[in-house]
């Protein structure tokens, strides 16, 4: 055989054509939202039950009811008990997970296709009807008190807390899904029983299922499991979703002291921009190029050029209402200002001195629409990007419509996305690591005072 | 009737050695490159260790005929990318369209036959600074996170290569010379030593024919020998380490069956039935009802030469790692008296089998299918083994589950480490000695 032709990269060929999952939307009689996908090979099916009222719906005090009240789920149901409820999604081969996010939460059961009805029935049973007895209830919430305590030893958790709090100072998105220790503390098993009524109700949720089944056998799934769900209507509103503003926090420079740390964990950014707004797309290419991928802006100075880092990245945290744009890496100490200055300066200069060479464009863009069909594999994959099409009210042409709005992106919309919605002076830079080795140069930087905020 | 499971393949040898093994998954188009070379942290030696993790970072950084970062034309092909080292091997993976499968081939094989041309003493430099930053970031600045570097140093003795974690000593990692990268990629990086899986949607023939194209002209290299060690502990081990945690947690660690090896499956369903899930028995003792402790886990660390068997549980405030031992220990001999229930048993095998059938869904990146296909075929040289693999799960037995806490979780042969605040040694299990780790 003729030997490979080594002066040059093979050339790579058209994209593949892919067949986007299709979905077909049902609402039962009770008025749950049911999206089914048919996902044929191996057979196994996922449910992902997505309850509108993440922790933005907690109330001020109550930080962290939202989460306790998505924990005590699987604590008990009916005749069975915590631990019982935990045999059986085991017997079924069931991998359960609940993650409560800022504006829903997502309750994920993935099983066996054959154990497809029992797997409906019991994540019904458990949603709908929990237990929600004092004795786990207490049980929960200490393990959650003491989960908070081994956080403060965590530095990325420690600096995502403190980072939210500057971020919203006055606003439910300003807390971790955990809350905090008083509030967790004040919370009552009341509160949970009044919650779950409030929110568990069909009229707030979407049931996305996928599976290697036919539309019409998912859907009978999830109707014989969950059309006997009732439910009040809606009894409270959620909370008003923040608008930008300029962040009404003062501070700039902030560190949560930790003496000795071997590394200072950064976060910097600002509140940004909305899931719904119009310039996603623009958003998600400018994203890739600063510090999106392996090969961006960031990363590629701080770790690749200065070794600073063992990997920096940037990224828009989207919400309903106004999310977070951060960069988030971990320095040697010794770098923290300087890494810190490096970061801002490749903000400032993708806001205009140094726009996105049409090299880059071309980078991002097939980095995010080249791969697509990748994120297509899993039911779980599937079912979970479904959900988040529901949770922010995306159209069913969604996947389709995906690779050309990126491609469509310019360098132009780039730097006006940059500069609209990305801001140096804005930002708010927080230091976890050693206060002592970092002040001075810290000070040295002129992002103001050095807010010292209390350890963890 | 138990449920087929498979993972069906082809497997041929180039002549220069490189075995290579083809999975069809038509469903979607992408393919999944997955290449093994089978070295590792074990395959060092003491006062030099973490090489072949740094090793791997160099791997990225350009060869002969594309001279420049491998993230760039890839990710421009719209490829997810990675590489991993441990113990016992190290994997790259990249998972491109169909439309970049040659692209992929292209620079797997040139990084294979072609890399120290492009390396400089600055990319190497480069390197060893980011690894030290991982180390950092991973192991010192991290809770807890330089204990298994003080079970492993007390498991094994200093010249068994399991002695020292895959990401190295900081003392060594920094007295690395760039001349030793030479002798290391002759001596591992070649067709003999690696193999390499393409899984997803790709014809069988057509898949041999690219990869006959691009590696079948890559000089063959010798295989390396086998490591062998040997390892044993004489007595309990006791030990205490100081760290920035707020909570004291308790480590015991026993010598236990190598992967595949008999009663490596019983010791993996041991860990489940013993403490992972609210169903397990310690959980159940030590966090549902006595509320001892904020979690429980155990693993079997499958490796090559020898794995070991890790129970880990966090106190709760206010409660002793003392009392926490005892219960474990209690759970332990219930075990080794017993053995588990037959309801215990069923539900070990319906949670192996569904896994089994998970691990099923994706054609790439670590753990996938072509993933899998090369852990067989470079640790077992039967890639055949997925179906035999779980085989061993539903032979398993009450009375083989019973022998293998018997025989390999004696009180009397293990390490027991202590984690606790800085400053509060007492509050580790009496008799616990001092340990330094760096």
């Amino acid at each position: 055989m003729a030997g490979v032709d080594r002066t040059r990269l093979p050339e790579v060929g058209p994209d593949p054509h892919f067949r986007f999952p299709q979905i077909v939307r049902h609402t039962l009689a009770n008025g749950l939202k049911v999206r089914t996908i048919e996902h044929p090979g191996v057979p196994v099916v996922t449910f992902v039950m997505e309850v509108e009222g993440g922790l933005g719906a907690d109330a001020a005090g109550s930080e962290g009811l939202a989460s306790l009240a998505a924990d005590m789920v699987d604590e008990g149901t009916g005749s069975l008990s915590a631990i019982d409820v935990s045999d059986a999604l085991a017997r079924l081969g069931a991998e359960y997970d609940v993650e409560v996010g800022a504006d829903a939460t997502m309750f994920t059961l993935t099983t066996l296709a054959r154990f497809g009805e029992r797997g409906a029935r019991l994540l019904s049973q458990m949603l709908t009807s929990p237990s929600l007895r004092t004795n786990d209830f207490a049980r929960v919430r200490q393990l959650r008190l003491d989960r908070l305590k081994q956080l403060k030893d965590l530095p990325p958790a420690v600096a995502e807390r403190a980072f939210l709090r500057l971020l919203y100072p006055a606003h439910p998105y300003g807390h971790l899904a955990i809350g905090t220790e008083e509030s967790l503390r004040s919370v009552s098993l009341d509160d949970v029983v009044s919650f779950h009524r409030a929110t568990f109700v069909p009229h707030r949720a979407t049931l996305v299922v996928a599976g290697a089944l036919s539309h019409a056998e998912l859907l009978r799934l999830a109707d014989d499991a969950f059309a006997g769900w009732t439910g009040g209507e809606l009894l409270h509103d959620l909370q008003g979703a923040p608008e930008r503003s300029a962040d009404a926090g003062s501070a700039h420079l902030a560190i949560v002291p930790r003496e000795g740390a071997a590394q200072s964990e950064l976060r910097i950014g600002h509140l940004s921009a909305r899931r719904d707004t119009p310039d996603y797309a623009p958003l998600l290419v400018m994203n890739a190029i600063l510090g999106g991928q392996f090969v961006s802006r960031i990363n590629m100075k701080l770790r690749e050029e200065k070794a600073f880092t063992y990997g920096a990245r940037t990224g828009f945290d989207w919400r309903r209402g106004v999310g977070p744009f951060f960069v988030q890496t971990s320095v040697h100490t010794a770098a923290t200002a300087e890494a810190i200055a490096d970061t801002l300066a490749e903000i400032s200069g993708l806001r205009g001195s140094r726009p996105a060479t049409a090299q880059e464009m071309s980078l991002a863009q097939a980095s995010l629409t080249r791969g697509y069909p990748r994120n297509f594999e899993t039911t779980q994959q599937v079912a979970r990007s479904v959900a988040q099409l529901a949770l922010f009210d995306l159209p069913d042409t969604y996947f389709e419509q995906f690779v050309p709005k990126v491609n469509a992106v310019t360098a132009d919309e780039v730097t006006r996305v940059a500069h609209t919605y990305l801001d140096p002076s804005r930002a708010i830079a927080l230091v976890v690591g050693d206060r002592l080795a970092t002040e001075q140069s810290l000070a040295a930087l002129g992002l103001g005072e050095l807010h010292v905020l209390p350890p963890a | 009737m138990p449920t087929v499971i498979e993972l069906p393949h082809v497997k041929r040898t180039l002549p220069n050695g490189l075995d290579v093994l083809v999975h069809e998954d038509r469903r979607v188009p992408i393919v999944a490159v997955n290449l093994w070379y089978h070295v590792g942290s074990k395959n060092e030696r003491t006062g030099r260790t973490g090489f072949a993790h740094l090793f791997e970072h160099l791997m990225f950084e350009g060869s002969e005929h594309y001279n420049g970062g491998y993230f760039t034309p890839l990710q421009q092909a719209g490829a997810l990318l990675n590489g991993s080292t441990n113990t016992d091997r190290t994997n790259y993976w990249e998972v491109v369209p169909t439309s970049a499968l040659e692209l992929a081939l292209w620079m797997e094989s040139d990084r294979m036959g072609y890399l120290l041309p492009a390396l400089t003493r600055e990319r190497f430099e480069t390197q060893r600074d980011v690894v030290l930053n991982e180390r950092r970031q991973n192991y010192e600045n991290r809770p807890y996170g330089m204990a298994l570097m003080a079970l492993s140093a007390a498991l094994y003795p200093p010249q068994h290569p399991y002695h020292w974690l895959t990401i190295g000593a900081a003392d060594d990692i920094r007295a690395m010379e760039f001349e030793d990268v030479r002798a290391f990629f002759r001596t591992y990086y070649h067709p003999a030593n690696a193999s390499l899986a393409l899984a997803g949607d790709i014809g069988t023939e057509q898949a041999f024919e690219l990869a006959e194209k691009y590696f079948g002209d890559i000089a063959p290299g010798t295989k390396p020998q086998p490591v062998e060690a040997e390892a044993s502990l004489p007595r309990e081990i006791r030990l205490v380490l100081e760290d920035s945690v707020e909570l004291p947690r308790l480590y015991i660690a026993w010598h236990s069956p190598a992967m595949f090896a008999d009663g490596d499956a019983e010791a993996d369903l041991l860990a489940d039935l013993l403490a992972n899930g609210k169903t397990s028995r310690l959980y159940r003792t030590l966090v549902y009802e006595k509320r001892m402790a904020l979690d429980v886990s155990a693993y079997q660390h499958s490796r090559e030469i020898s794995s070991f068997f890790l129970l880990a549980a966090t106190a709760a405030p206010g409660h002793s790692l003392t009392d926490i031992a005892a219960l474990i220990d209690e759970g332990v001999q219930g075990l080794v008296d017993e053995g588990p229930t037959a309801h215990e048993m069923e539900r070990g095998v319906a949670q192996a089998e569904a896994h089994f059938m998970y691990r099923l869904q994706t054609v790439g990146g670590f753990g996938g299918k072509s993933d899998q296909l090369n852990a067989y075929n470079v640790f077992r040289g039967d890639p055949d083994f997925f179906g035999s693999d779980l085989e061993r799960y539903r032979r398993a037995t009450p009375q083989s589950v019973r022998n293998a806490a018997r025989r390999y979780l004696p009180f009397d042969r293990r390490v027991v480490l202590s984690i606790v605040p800085r400053g509060k040694e007492p509050l580790a299990l009496a008799g616990s000695e001092r340990v330094v780790v760096s």
